[in-house]
Formats: C-alpha cells, sequence, structure tokens
C-alpha cells in the first residue's frame, strides 16, 4: 500500500503510463477532498448501479397492479408506498433509474461528440468552414431548449427515443462553442506546428492532438449539462411526451400523482425528490470536476 | 440576428413537413375522392418544390399570419394575443422576485466568500439548478395550498372573480387597478404569489451566482481599495461603487434569466392552471394541433431572439466600453 502510494506520488515517473497514473491519482486526490463531490459521485454510481440491479433490487414488478393495494402509504410493508394502480413505488423509482440513465448516456454520447467534432474543426481551419459553422450553432443557441424539444417531440411522436434525439438536437451548441474557444488556443502552439511540418493531416491533427486537449473542459461541460438534460427529460415526461406508460418514467410518475396530490403526497412527492436528487448529484459532481480539470473558469 | 431568426422559421417548416399528419387529409377527411385530394393539394401549394413551399411560409409568418388553430377554431395570432399578457404577467412578476432576493444574495455571498452566507448561497443556488419546476410547484401547492391553505387554487383568479375585469391590456392586475376593481386585484395578486415565486427560484438561482461571480471580480480591483483608503464606509463601498459596476454584466444576466422564465413557464402554467403560452402550447401539443404549436414555438423563439438582442445593445447602451 505505502509502496503503490510512494509509486503514484513519485516526483520522476519513468514511463508514460507512470505518468498518467500519477496525474490521475493526484487529480483523485483533489475531487475527493471536498465532500459535496464525493456527495455528487455517490449519487451518480448509485445511480449507475441501482438502474443496472433494478431486476434484482426491485421488491415487485414496476407494472403489476393490485388494485386491492392502492393507495398504501409510505412504511415497513411499502418502503415508499404504493400508486393508484396498487404499484410499489420503489420497484417504479428503481426500474425508472433505467429511463433516466438511458437518456443521459444516450444524449451524452450523441451530443458530445458532434459538439466537439464542429468546434474542433471550426476552430482549427478557421475561414468560410468556421463561419458557416458558427453560424449553424449560434442558430441552435438562440433557440429556446425546452420549447423546441417540445416542437420536435410533437411533430416525431412521444417516446424515449424521440425525446432523446429532441435534447440532443439542442445540446450539442454549447459543446460546440467550448471546443472552438478551446481549439483556438491550441492550434498556435508549436507543437501543433511541428506536427504539422511532420506532414500530419488536418484531419491527423484535429483527431490526434486536438481533441484529446478539449475532452476535460467537455467533460466538465457535459457533467453539468447532464443535470440540465435530466430536468428537460423529465419535463416531457411530465407533460406526457416522454416515455409512454406502463414503462416508469419519473417525470410521467410526478404527472400521473398529481391528481392524488393533496389526498396522497407520497405519489408524486417521491418520484420528483427522486428527479431532483439525481440532478443534484451531476450538478456537485460537475463542479468539482471542475475544480479539479478546468480550474481557470471557476 | 436575422439570420438566426430565418434559421427558426426554416427549423419549424421542416418540423411541419416531417409531421406524419397528411395536411391535405387533415382538412378534407379521407373519404373525399381522389381529384379532390389533388385539387386541394395544389391549393394548398403541396405541389410546388420545397424551397418555393418555404418561400411563401417565410412570406406568411413575416406577413404575421401563423394559420388556424385546429382546437380553437380561431387564429393563431389571435390565441396567441388572448393567452400572451397571462404568460409576460408571471415571469415579470417572476423575474423582479429573482432581481430583488438574488442580487443582494449574491453580493453578501460575494463579500463573505468561503464563509458560512457564501455556503448557503451557493446550497440554495444548486437546489435551484437541480429542482423540476413542475415538482416544486407542486410540492408548493401541497404545502401552502394543502397543509398551510394562505395560498389561492390553482387558476388566475377565483371563479366568482372571472370575466369581471374588461380585458385592456390583458395584464390582470394592471387592468384591474386601472378600473378600481381592487377586490380583483387582490385576488389576483394572491393567485399570483405561489407561482412567481416558484418561478422565481430559478432565475434567482442564476441570478444570484451570477452577481456573486461578478462582485469577486469588482472586489479584487484598485479602486474598491482607494475607496476605502479614503475612508468611505464599507457599505458605499459595497453597495454603490462595487456594486453599481456589477449592474452593467447583470443586465445582460437578467434579460436572459427572463427569455428562459418565458420557457420555464410552460411547465410552471401546467402545474397552476395558468392560462397562458405555455399552458396554450401544452394543450395544442396533445391535440397534435400543429399550426398551433408551431406558432408559439415561433413567437417564443422570436421572444427569445429579440431579448438576448435587446440585452446587446442595452449592454453597449450602458457601457461605454463596449463601444
Amino acid at each position: 500500500m505505502t509502496q503503490l502510494r510512494a509509486w503514484l506520488t513519485a516526483d520522476t515517473p519513468v514511463s508514460r503510463n507512470h505518468a498518467r497514473a500519477i496525474q490521475a491519482y493526484l487529480s483523485w486526490r483533489a475531487l475527493a477532498s471536498n465532500p459535496l463531490t464525493m456527495i455528487g459521485l455517490l449519487i451518480v454510481v448509485a445511480l449507475v448501479v441501482f438502474a443496472t440491479l433494478a431486476p434484482m433490487l426491485a421488491p415487485q414488478s414496476p407494472v403489476a397492479q393490485d388494485l386491492t393495494q392502492r393507495f398504501i402509504a409510505p412504511g415497513t410493508q411499502y418502503l415508499f408506498g404504493t400508486d393508484e394502480f396498487g404499484r410499489d413505488i420503489l420497484s417504479r423509482i428503481l426500474y425508472g433509474a433505467r429511463v433516466t440513465l438511458y437518456i443521459v448516456v444516450l444524449v451524452a454520447v450523441t451530443a458530445a461528440p458532434v459538439g466537439l467534432l464542429v468546434g474542433t474543426v471550426s476552430g482549427y481551419f478557421g475561414g468560410w468552414v468556421d463561419a458557416a459553422l458558427m453560424r449553424i450553432t449560434d442558430i441552435f443557441l438562440a433557440f429556446p431548449r425546452l420549447i423546441l424539444a417540445l416542437a420536435f417531440v410533437s411533430a416525431l411522436g412521444p417516446g424515449i427515443e424521440n425525446a432523446v434525439l429532441a435534447i440532443a438536437l439542442t445540446a450539442w451548441p454549447p459543446y460546440a462553442r467550448i471546443a472552438r474557444a478551446e481549439t483556438l488556443t491550441i492550434r498556435t502552439s508549436d507543437f501543433i506546428a511541428a506536427a504539422r511540418l511532420q506532414g500530419a493531416s488536418g484531419f491527423r491533427i484535429v483527431v490526434g492532438h486536438v481533441v484529446p486537449l478539449c475532452s476535460s473542459s467537455l467533460i466538465v461541460r457535459v457533467t453539468l449539462d447532464m443535470a440540465g438534460v435530466i430536468l428537460t427529460a423529465a419535463g416531457l415526461g411530465f407533460l406526457g411526451l416522454g416515455a409512454q406508460p406502463p414503462l416508469a418514467e419519473w417525470g410521467a410518475m410526478v404527472s400521473s400523482g398529481r391528481r392524488y396530490l393533496l389526498d396522497y403526497w407520497w405519489v408524486a412527492t417521491i418520484p420528483g425528490l427522486a428527479i431532483f436528487v439525481v440532478s443534484l448529484g451531476f450538478n456537485l459532481l460537475g463542479d468539482g470536476l471542475r475544480d479539479v480539470l478546468d480550474p481557470k473558469s471557476s | 440576428m436575422a439570420l438566426t431568426f430565418f434559421g427558426l422559421l426554416l427549423v419549424t417548416f421542416l418540423i411541419g413537413r416531417v409531421v406524419p399528419v397528411d395536411p391535405v387529409l387533415a382538412a378534407i377527411g379521407d373519404r373525399a375522392s381522389h381529384d379532390t385530394y389533388e385539387q386541394v393539394r395544389r391549393e394548398m401549394g403541396l405541389d410546388l418544390p420545397l424551397w418555393q413551399q418555404f418561400a411563401s411560409y417565410v412570406l406568411q409568418v413575416l406577413k404575421g399570419e401563423l394559420g388556424k388553430s385546429v382546437l380553437t377554431a380561431n387564429t393563431v395570432v389571435d390565441d396567441i394575443k388572448r393567452v400572451f399578457p397571462a404568460t409576460m404577467e408571471l415571469a415579470t412578476t417572476a423575474t423582479l422576485f429573482g432581481v430583488a432576493f438574488g442580487v443582494p444574495m449574491g453580493v453578501v455571498a460575494a463579500v463573505n466568500q468561503g464563509r458560512w452566507p457564501d455556503q448557503i448561497v451557493r446550497l440554495l443556488g444548486l437546489f435551484g439548478y437541480s429542482m423540476p419546476v413542475f415538482w416544486l410547484g407542486l410540492m408548493g401547492l401541497l404545502l401552502f395550498y394543502g397543509i398551510l391553505d394562505i395560498a389561492a387554487a390553482p387558476g388566475r383568479v377565483d371563479f366568482a372573480n372571472l370575466d369581471v375585469v374588461e380585458t385592456w391590456s390583458g395584464l390582470i392586475l394592471l387592468d384591474s387597478a386601472l378600473q378600481g376593481e381592487w377586490e380583483v386585484f387582490f385576488d389576483a395578486l394572491h393567485h399570483l404569489i405561489l407561482p412567481a415565486a416558484v418561478l422565481g427560484y430559478l432565475s434567482l438561482a442564476y441570478i444570484s451566482r451570477m452577481t456573486r461571480s461578478f462582485m469577486l471580480e469588482q472586489l479584487r480591483q484598485e479602486y474598491v481599495t482607494t475607496a476605502r483608503v479614503k475612508g468611505l464606509s464599507e457599505a458605499r463601498v459595497i453597495w454603490r461603487h462595487a456594486l453599481g459596476n456589477v449592474m452593467v454584466p447583470l443586465i445582460t444576466v437578467i434579460a436572459l434569466s427572463y427569455a428562459n422564465l418565458l420557457e420555464g413557464s410552460v411547465l410552471t402554467e401546467t402545474v397552476f392552471a395558468w392560462p397562458g403560452l405555455g399552458q396554450y402550447l401544452t394543450a395544442s401539443l396533445l391535440a397534435a394541433d400543429m399550426n398551433a404549436v408551431l406558432g408559439a414555438t415561433i413567437v417564443v423563439g422570436a421572444i427569445f431572439i429579440g431579448i438576448n438582442l435587446l440585452s446587446d445593445l442595452l449592454y453597449r447602451l450602458v457601457d461605454p466600453r463596449a463601444k
């Protein structure tokens, strides 16, 4: 253990991987020193664990109805109570974590690479490419996000896939802006000039040298954005345009519990609390990551 | 700016094209003969090339024609004129709330950087960023209406006060005050407070965070030291000198948060049965009333773009360095 720590904190790395390990370890230490960040990380990890293990953890099926067990208050029998169809809310929350995770991951893996590519290409090549790409980015950036997502979903039809598509379409422009700003400072560096003199193609420079350097600030932004994505997805679900019943989705659960709010408070309150906690988790983690990876912007 | 608006129209046009509903069939029903179908299709201009259709669409929108709503049988423009004041009233009150509390909170946080007031403001802001607004609204209703019974029921006024006041501006507070209907005025105010506070909390989170970071930047400047050395009171240094310089970038922040509230109002209005643009939009969405949906999208988008432009202009007006 002490040997490992000594290896990880050595000030003279002996290999490239050693240097990387030291870097990662030091970042981790900085991250772990902030308790709020750790709470955020814990929430995000819990989301992933609950979503993956939902079938094993859930005491009941998320869709099994039992009308004799309607509106049972939270207690020992049902931890979070039951809803208007006698379904166990705890099980629905656990399965709902899958929907939330699915949306978050899908938006992140579609919007972030697109934004990264547009931004780096735009920043590196400049000229008319830059002008054209940034105009398009500006147009999308000027749109109200939820409204545009609403219009998209109404055209494509309600459902998770369309909700993801709509959110991803409105999520990439800020990433493009960040990537472009980073690229502009990187492209005049000596090592880029060296790579160019060695005959590297523009594509190779962008993908091999520029993209990796932009990724840390992008990771911060994506993490912070995930909170907003969860809220937008939940909003779409609340309006009945996201995941369709009987699939357990937190926003839709709040919406259906809304009718019984004053008599059976838990039906709408608990799924909303789940949205809030997960969204807070991403915000806390994102804040902490920014302090470590991207100190200049905080 | 003009380009952005053009882009907005292009997007709404394309959305209108990919709808799986055939507009011709929607107009004539599926029992009409093939000839009638072709004739109506030509009349609606759907046989023209796509770019010509788009050009005539842009011309129409510029003339202020957004088509007819299937749901209400009015033109979309009339509908929006009717519902928009309610949204404006809500968003404006919410922004006032956000500024009135957010700016002082941001200043206090910056002055006490790293100490407990700063932590509290930071946490309140984080909560605001993470809170689903529709859920916050429901919790507000549950607590203040259901349990404490001090807030009004959803809606804009009580049932008995509906249609008492003539519609002049559509802003019910203004109309009732001008017409001396004080009972309606206070009833409307009572109904407005909770939704405006819920929505205002979102802008409070944003405004207080931005105020804090702008203030921190100003407090490091040398003129602040000079003012202190001159013997000015600390309150004067902070609230007059530093905050005075922060007001300029804050204008942009406040304008942006106002634009964002127009969007947040879609969900808030649904929760509070607030008869504004957001509720109109969601009702049309659920009824697949595309003219109304796209019309409302264009209007909100245009306001969004307009506010962005306005805040840019204001910024240049107030800050001579930006010229």
